[in-house]
């Protein structure tokens, strides 16, 4: 297992590395610049700024010292907020953007988890079909509409809950979680669901109930654990998946999160910030699939008692 | 009045394509110190029968559709779902088929052991954990304490199907329903179990019903024998009477299928043998981290042309390593292998390519090893087209062919596998095995995921084949009286080496090896194998 685990460790490293080496070739190899949006600047302003931000190098220096930078934990300054580094801008939207994650996550797990479990007791009955259209509806469903519409229904037409911002008013947090965590708590209904009717036909459940245990007692003692395996396996590209795509939500609901800052330094051309919170965003979803993965093996007795032995 | 009382018992399954009538009105009761056998082929109903008892089926589709079941004076068709949950595992219990997946993995044997105990007696925790000890020593596990912490993945099929006896045991119920509970075991770990069963039977004075689709695992402990077919018991009697005196034509062919003949040995021209083997040695694992498993070590073999050579050895044994190894479909480490006098130990992929036509091999299961999306047409030109045997003018002839000489009804030649029954699907199977017209074919346990009768007609369909053909065949069967049945000489194997070899007239009536004589020993209803019937009693008799 310490194996198991050093192997995939190092099998990620060269992922993030691939991915900062696209990132930032490709940023600069798109259209336009930093600069392009100011007013005409003297000639020696410009030669200035492109040397302040190492623009003037020739395109493989760059690159390199982007990297050393990097190494020492440095992300660099930023293009569009004069003065502020991309670390400091990273750290200041990161909380936010993960407390929404994680209630998001919440709510994902919680609806999905039970309605999956739920539609798997009596699969092809009503019970199974009314989540699992739901599901479906909610897999469909871009937040950019169930947003506004939760909004609309809940924010505007019952006045329950307010309908913008973050941590302001009671009750903020509310809509952005739901929304953000519908399309999750879809698929995991469909993952429990299928992960439980793959369990509820083995012969072990079959022993279960010949013991004279309460249907009660088969599902949760004897079948959850196999059957929610696989919404584990899941749970961490779920929360990196969360984090990373919750600019959408945040735009909605006026949200200073991580995600405002991505959009806004895409259409900037801010190439420091795309490249930070791209390696950033993708080293999250590469410690969080490690993660999950891991607990899963965990969760497996037979590759846990080899790691308590050692082996 | 028996213990157990059934009456016109009618079990009908209401599906889409109509309704199955899985159990059709029986009759039978079981008493104390009883073991009744239910002998039939899959789906003859006999193990709808008696879970549908404890409504242990899934309704729907299954409808219970008349009769009773009188147990402890109630009805068990009568009861509600939570009267029924008590007479589950407390006054009833079952010991499952495989034990590999009847243990729910993620939980400890203890746990599992004491569930049945702390839900239907007031036992405290511990008082049940000292219990479930005692009778995991009492079904021979040793070191019981110690293992009450173990996982499942930690026990071999016998020892787990041990612990399911145990399980079953533990609270003391009045019957136990065995629903073939040796099937998928060794043939040497089979008697133990059955050995075992029997004396706590004996000791307990239990009534056992014996669910079994093989007569002979039941010859030498069944009291009561009932023969079910299509859901009704077409014969029923004494085991002395069934034996004996079986007058239903679905007996007789249920005796009539145990393989109980020896082949009278081919004679062979002495010429070049077709496979040769010298001090081959497959091992997996690496020495270095301590983990290398000597599958197969220094095995040296003729294989003559036009005999059946039988290859037996429990599982483990490394006989199906073996055949795979010879066949180059796993690669040796050492030790040289000649096919027709050519030495192939080395040979490439691409090198081996035009001698495949030549060796062909036929694998165990055939569910697994038929691809699904292909219709008999399409599995069985593959090969045809692959090696050049037929051109598109004449492929569907060929096709045709082939499923005549195995069997199959020519107008099934557009049905994909699932459509077929295990024994259809292995006619399949062996037909693209000989569509390359091999000279050397390895079987690996054809049968034995099969029916009784169905294995009877898949070994004569074989024969048929080596006779037609000129096959020379290696046969691995962990069943001696199979092998017996087929092959012209037989290699005893253990722990990777072959330790007897002679014909099957002399490892059967001389063996030399006391290994040799424990799978003798062990093969169910030997008895009846050696025409013996009647003047051995079970233990307790």
């Amino acid at each position: 297992m310490w194996r198991f685990i050093g192997f995939r460790t190092l099998q990620a490293i060269p992922v993030i590395f691939v991915v900062i080496t696209v990132t930032f070739f490709l940023v600069r190899a798109a259209p336009g610049g930093p600069f392009d949006d100011e007013k005409a600047v003297s000639p020696q302003v410009q030669a200035a700024l492109e040397a302040q931000y190492r623009l003037d190098l020739p395109m493989h220096e760059q690159y390199f010292a982007y990297l050393a930078d990097l190494l020492r934990g440095d992300m660099g300054p930023s293009f569009n907020y004069p003065g502020r580094s991309v670390d400091e801008l990273i750290f200041q939207g990161l909380p936010i953007t993960a407390e929404l994650g994680f209630y998001a996550l919440l709510v994902a797990v919680g609806i999905g988890v039970l309605s999956g479990v739920i539609a798997s007791l009596r699969p092809n009955t009503v019970q199974d079909y009314v989540p699992m259209s739901l599901a479906m509806i909610g897999i469909c469903m871009p937040s950019f509409l169930l947003g506004p519409l939760m909004v609309l229904v809940f924010g505007i037409w019952l006045d329950w809950l307010p309908v913008s911002g973050w941590d302001q008013s009671s009750g903020d947090k509310v809509l952005p979680s739901i929304t953000l965590g519908a399309m999750y708590a879809a698929y995991i209904a469909r993952l429990s669901r299928s992960g439980m009717l793959e369990v509820m036909s083995q012969d072990y459940l079959r022993t279960a109930r010949a013991k004279g245990l309460p249907e009660r007692v088969v599902v949760i003692k004897h079948a959850l654990r196999a059957g929610l395996l696989p919404v584990i396996s899941y749970l961490g590209p779920a929360f990196a998946g969360l984090l990373s795509g919750s600019f959408v939500v945040e735009t909605i609901f006026q949200i200073p999160g991580l995600g405002r800052f991505y959009v806004q330094a895409a259409f900037n051309r801010d190439y420091t910030m795309i490249l930070g919170t791209t390696t950033f965003l993708a080293t999250l979803i590469v410690v969080f699939n490690l993660l999950s993965d891991f607990l899963a093996a965990w969760l497996n007795p037979r590759l846990r008692y080899q790691f308590q032995k050692g082996k | 009045m028996a213990l157990l009382n059934v009456e016109d018992l009618k079990v009908y399954f209401h599906t889409r394509n109509g309704v199955v009538k899985a159990v059709d009105g029986i009759s039978f009761s079981v008493d104390r110190g009883e073991t009744f056998a239910i002998i039939g082929e899959s789906g003859s109903g006999k193990s709808v029968a008696c879970y549908s008892m404890l409504g242990l089926i899934p309704k729907p589709p299954g409808r219970i559709e008349g009769g009773s079941a009188r147990f402890n004076d109630q009805d068990l068709l009568t009861l509600s779902e939570s009267q029924l949950r008590k007479v589950r595992g407390k006054g009833i219990s079952i010991i499952f088929q495989d034990p590999m997946t009847s243990l729910n993995p993620f939980l400890k044997i203890g746990e599992q052991l004491i569930e049945p105990l702390l839900l239907h007696t007031d036992m405290s925790r511990k008082q049940a954990w000292q219990k479930a000890t005692e009778l995991l020593l009492e079904v021979g596990i040793k070191d019981a304490e110690k293992r009450m912490n173990a996982w499942p993945f930690e026990f071999s099929g016998g020892m787990r199907q041990r612990v399911m006896i145990a399980m079953a045991l533990i609270t003391e119920p009045d019957i136990i329903i065995a629903d073939e509970p040796t099937t998928a075991l060794d043939v040497t770990v089979q008697a133990q179990i059955l050995k075992l069963l029997k004396e706590l039977q004996v000791r307990r004075n239990i009534g056992v019903i014996f669910i079994s689709h093989d007569l002979s695992v039941v010859a030498d402990i069944a009291d009561n024998i009932a023969v079910m077919q299509q859901g009704k018991i077409v014969e029923q009697g004494s085991r002395d009477s069934i034996f004996k005196e079986a007058s239903h034509p679905y007996t007789q062919k249920l005796l009539a299928a145990v393989p109980d003949s020896e082949k009278v040995p081919t004679a062979l021209d002495g010429e070049q043998a077709i496979v040769e083997v010298q001090d081959l040695c497959v091992y997996f694992g690496s020495e270095k981290h301590g983990n290398q498993v000597r599958a197969v070590d220094k095995v040296s073999l003729r294989v003559e042309r036009g005999e059946i050579l039988g290859l037996v050895g429990e599982s483990g044994s490394g006989k199906s390593t073996l055949g795979r190894a010879i066949l180059r479909l796993v690669n040796p480490s050492h030790g040289k292998i000649l096919f027709e006098g050519q030495d192939i130990t080395e040979l490439k992929a691409a090198q081996l390519k035009p001698l495949r036509r030549h060796m062909q091999m036929i694998f165990q299961d055939p569910y697994a090893s038929l691809n699904p999306r292909m219709t008999v047409y399409d599995t069985l030109a593959e090969p045809l087209l692959l090696h050049n045997i037929a051109n598109k003018k004449t492929l569907d002839a060929e096709v045709f062919k082939l499923m005549d000489s195995v069997g199959l009804a020519r107008e099934n030649v557009l049905r994909y596998p699932h459509e077929f029954s295990g024994g259809q699907r292995q006619r399949i199977a062996i037909g693209r095995a000989v569509a390359t017209k091999p000279n050397f074919i390895v079987a690996d346990e054809p049968v034995s995921a099969l029916d009784v009768t169905i294995q009877a007609q898949i070994l004569d369909l074989l024969l048929e084949l080596v006779e037609r053909f000129d096959l020379t065949m290696l046969f691995v069967s962990h069943d001696l009286g199979v092998v017996r049945y087929l092959s012209d000489r037989i290699l005893v194997m253990k722990h990777g080496e072959l330790v007897e070899a002679g014909t099957a007239h002399d490892i059967f009536s001389n063996p030399q090896q006391d290994y040799t004589r424990s799978l003798l020993e062990a093969i169910p209803g030997k008895s009846l194998l050696l025409g013996e019937v009647g003047s051995v009693g079970g233990p307790d008799r």
